[in-house]
C-alpha cells in the first residue's frame, strides 16, 4: 500500500515519498502538507503574477509611490525587519488568543446547544443575528468603550471566529449515528458517558474544520479592530504608511500578515492529522 | 407470581427510562413477545411495522426471526432492547444487548477499546475494561489486532469486534440484527462456523435476525418466520439437529426447504 502516485502531489512529497526508510504514515502527512503549500504548480503561478507586477512596475506602468514592486516590497521587508517584528508580535498575539477563545467559546457553546433543544432554539437566533453586526462600523465603538489595549481587538476576532465554529462542531454532534447512541442505551449508558465516549470525540473533527475557517477569518478581524483604533500591530503601520508614502512597507505588512494566516492553516491541518488520524482514514466501516 | 408477572409487564420497557437493573427479574425468563403491534406515523401516513407479532426463546435458547425486508425485524428487536414501546400487546425480556445491522465501530478507538465500550459505558475505568477485553479478543481470533483501528480491519473482524462488544456488556439476551448480511460469503460462512462454537461455550439467550434461510437453520434452534410487512409469525420450525450442523446435512437442506415454502418463495 503505497501513497497513490497522484500527479497532483507536491514536489516535496515526492521527494520525501522516494526517501527511503521515512515511515509511511510520516509520507502521508507531508504528501498532505506538501499538497497544501508546496506543490510546484502554485508557486509557479505565483511565480508568473510576481514577475508581471515586477514587470508591470518596472516599465512604468505605475508610480513604484502608489505600487511598489515586489523587489521594493521585498526590501522593506529586510529594512524595516524590526519594526514589522514587534508589530507582527502584537498582531499574532491578538489572532492565536482570540481563535483559542473562539475554539474554546465555540466548542461550550455547540455542546450546550446540542444537549439542550430548548436552549438551541432560545439561542441559536441570537448568533445568527450576531453575525449581523457590521464589524467595520462596530470596531470603532468597541474601541471607545473597551480602550486601545488587546481587549476590542479579541472581541472583535470572537465575533467574527465562534460562529464558523460553534456552526460545524453542532453540524459533527448532530451526524452521530442515531443507531450508535440506540446501541449506547442498550449498554445502559447514562447521558454524561455516551456524550463523553460517542458524542464528544464525533466533534473534534468539526471543531478542526471550524478553527480552519476561523484562521481565514481572524486576521481580518485583527486588523479591523486595530484600524479602528491602536498604536501597535501590522494594522496599525499600514494606516500609519499610507499617508507617509511608504506603500512598500504597508505591502510588506500585508504580506506577512497573509503569510502568517498560511502557517496557521497549515498547522492546524498538521495537528489535526496528528491528534485525530482516524478522521482521515477511509470508513471501513461496513455498510 | 400473577401479580408480579402484571408488574413486569407494566413497568417493562419505559422508553423514558433506560435503566434497566431496577426490573430485572430474579429469574431468568428469556424473551416473551405476545401479539405485539408497532406503528410508525411518517409523512405518507401511518406504516405499520408488526401486527399480532409474537415469539418466545426460552433462557439459553437461540431463536432465529426471518422474514422478506422490510417485514419489522429491527422493529421486534428493538422491542426486545425496550429502544420501543409496543403500541398493543405484551414484550417482556431480560435484559439485553443489542448488535446494529452496521458494525458501529467508534473510528477513534483501537479493537480493544471498540470491545470494551459497553464495560466504558458503564463507568469502568479505561485500563481495567482493556484488561477484561483482553483475552476475548484472543478467544475471538484477533490476537495482534488489539491496537487497530476499524480502519484497519477486515470486515469479518470488524463484525467479530462489534459481537464481542455485545457479548461483554454482559446481558443474558442476545439481539443480532442481521449480523453477516454485510460480509461476503465465504467470511460469512467462516464467521457462521465460529458464531456456533462461541454460543455452544457461552450460554445467552439469542434473537439472531436474518435474512438467510441457511444460517438460521444451521444456528438456531428454533427458527420463527414472519410475513412481510406488517410483520407477524407465520410458521415456526424447531430445528432439533445435532450440532455442528453442516448446511449440506439433508435434514438442514429439507428444513431450510420448509421455511423457504413458509416463506412463499415459489420453490
Amino acid at each position: 500500500m503505497t501513497p497513490p502516485a497522484r500527479s497532483g502531489d507536491g514536489a516535496l512529497a515526492g521527494v520525501l515519498r522516494a526517501e527511503a526508510g521515512v515511515a509511511r504514515a510520516d509520507v502521508r502527512l507531508w504528501n498532505a502538507a506538501g499538497r497544501l503549500l508546496l506543490s510546484w504548480r502554485t508557486i509557479a503561478i505565483l511565480l508568473v503574477l510576481l514577475g508581471a507586477w515586477e514587470l508591470y512596475v518596472d516599465l512604468g506602468g505605475v508610480d513604484p509611490l502608489i505600487l511598489p514592486a515586489p523587489h521594493q516590497v521585498a526590501r522593506s521587508l529586510y529594512d524595516d525587519r524590526s519594526l514589522l517584528w514587534s508589530n507582527f508580535l502584537v498582531t499574532a498575539q491578538e489572532i492565536v488568543f482570540g481563535i483559542l477563545l473562539a475554539a474554546a467559546a465555540g466548542l461550550a457553546l455547540a455542546v450546550s446547544l446540542h444537549l439542550s433543544r430548548t436552549l438551541q432554539r432560545a439561542v441559536y437566533p441570537l448568533l445568527m443575528g450576531s453575525q449581523t453586526i457590521p464589524i467595520v462600523l462596530f470596531a470603532p465603538l468597541l474601541v471607545t468603550w473597551l480602550g486601545f489595549g488587546m481587549l476590542p481587538k479579541l472581541v472583535v476576532i470572537m465575533l467574527v471566529c465562534f460562529f464558523p465554529i460553534i456552526v460545524t462542531t453542532l453540524d459533527a454532534l448532530a451526524a452521530v449515528d442515531p443507531d450508535l447512541l440506540k446501541l449506547m442505551r442498550t449498554f445502559d449508558a447514562t447521558r454524561a458517558r455516551t456524550f463523553r465516549h460517542v458524542e464528544l470525540p464525533a466533534a473534534l473533527p468539526g471543531l478542526f474544520t471550524g478553527m480552519k475557517i476561523a484562521v481565514v477569518f481572524a486576521p481580518i478581524g485583527a486588523v479591523l479592530a486595530e484600524q479602528a483604533g491602536s498604536n501597535s500591530g501590522l494594522g496599525y503601520i499600514v494606516q500609519e504608511a499610507i499617508p507617509q508614502l511608504l506603500t512598500a512597507r504597508a505591502y510588506a505588512a500585508v504580506f506577512i500578515l497573509s503569510a502568517f494566516a498560511i502557517s496557521l492553516f497549515a498547522l492546524l491541518t498538521l495537528a489535526e492529522r496528528l491528534l485525530l488520524p482516524w478522521a482521515y482514514e477511509p470508513r471501513g466501516e461496513s455498510q | 407470581m400473577p401479580a408480579k408477572g402484571v408488574n413486569i409487564q407494566a413497568r417493562a420497557h419505559t422508553a423514558v427510562a433506560p435503566r434497566r437493573e431496577d426490573r430485572e427479574p430474579e429469574r431468568p425468563n428469556g424473551v416473551r413477545v405476545q401479539a405485539a403491534d408497532r406503528t410508525f406515523s411518517t409523512r405518507r401516513g401511518e406504516v405499520p411495522a408488526l401486527a399480532g407479532m409474537s415469539l418466545h426463546a426460552a433462557p439459553g435458547e437461540i431463536v432465529a426471526v426471518v422474514g422478506p425486508s422490510g417485514c419489522g425485524k429491527s422493529t421486534l428487536l428493538e422491542l426486545i432492547c425496550g429502544l420501543q414501546e409496543p403500541d398493543a400487546g405484551n414484550v417482556q425480556a431480560d435484559p439485553a444487548a443489542l448488535m446494529p445491522q452496521r458494525d458501529l465501530l467508534l473510528p477513534w478507538l483501537d479493537a480493544t477499546d471498540n470491545a470494551a465500550l459497553a464495560l466504558r459505558a458503564r463507568g469502568t475505568p479505561r485500563e481495567q475494561a482493556r484488561e477484561a477485553a483482553r483475552p476475548w479478543l484472543e478467544r475471538f481470533g484477533l490476537a495482534g489486532f488489539e491496537r487497530s483501528r476499524p480502519a484497519e480491519l477486515s470486515g469479518g473482524m470488524r463484525q467479530r469486534v462489534a459481537f464481542l462488544r455485545t457479548v461483554l456488556a454482559g446481558k443474558p439476551v442476545l439481539a443480532l440484527d442481521e449480523p453477516f448480511a454485510s460480509l461476503d460469503a465465504l467470511t460469512r460462512l467462516e464467521m457462521q462456523g465460529w458464531l456456533a462454537s462461541l454460543l455452544a461455550r457461552e450460554s445467552r439467550t439469542v434473537v439472531l435476525v436474518t435474512h438467510d434461510v441457511e444460517e438460521a437453520v444451521v444456528l438456531a434452534d428454533r427458527v420463527v418466520v414472519m410475513s412481510p410487512r406488517p410483520g407477524r409469525t407465520v410458521a415456526e420450525l424447531r430445528v432439533l439437529l445435532p450440532r455442528p450442523r453442516h448446511r449440506t446435512d439433508p435434514e438442514v437442506v429439507a428444513l431450510r426447504e420448509r421455511a423457504l415454502e413458509a416463506l412463499g418463495v415459489p420453490r
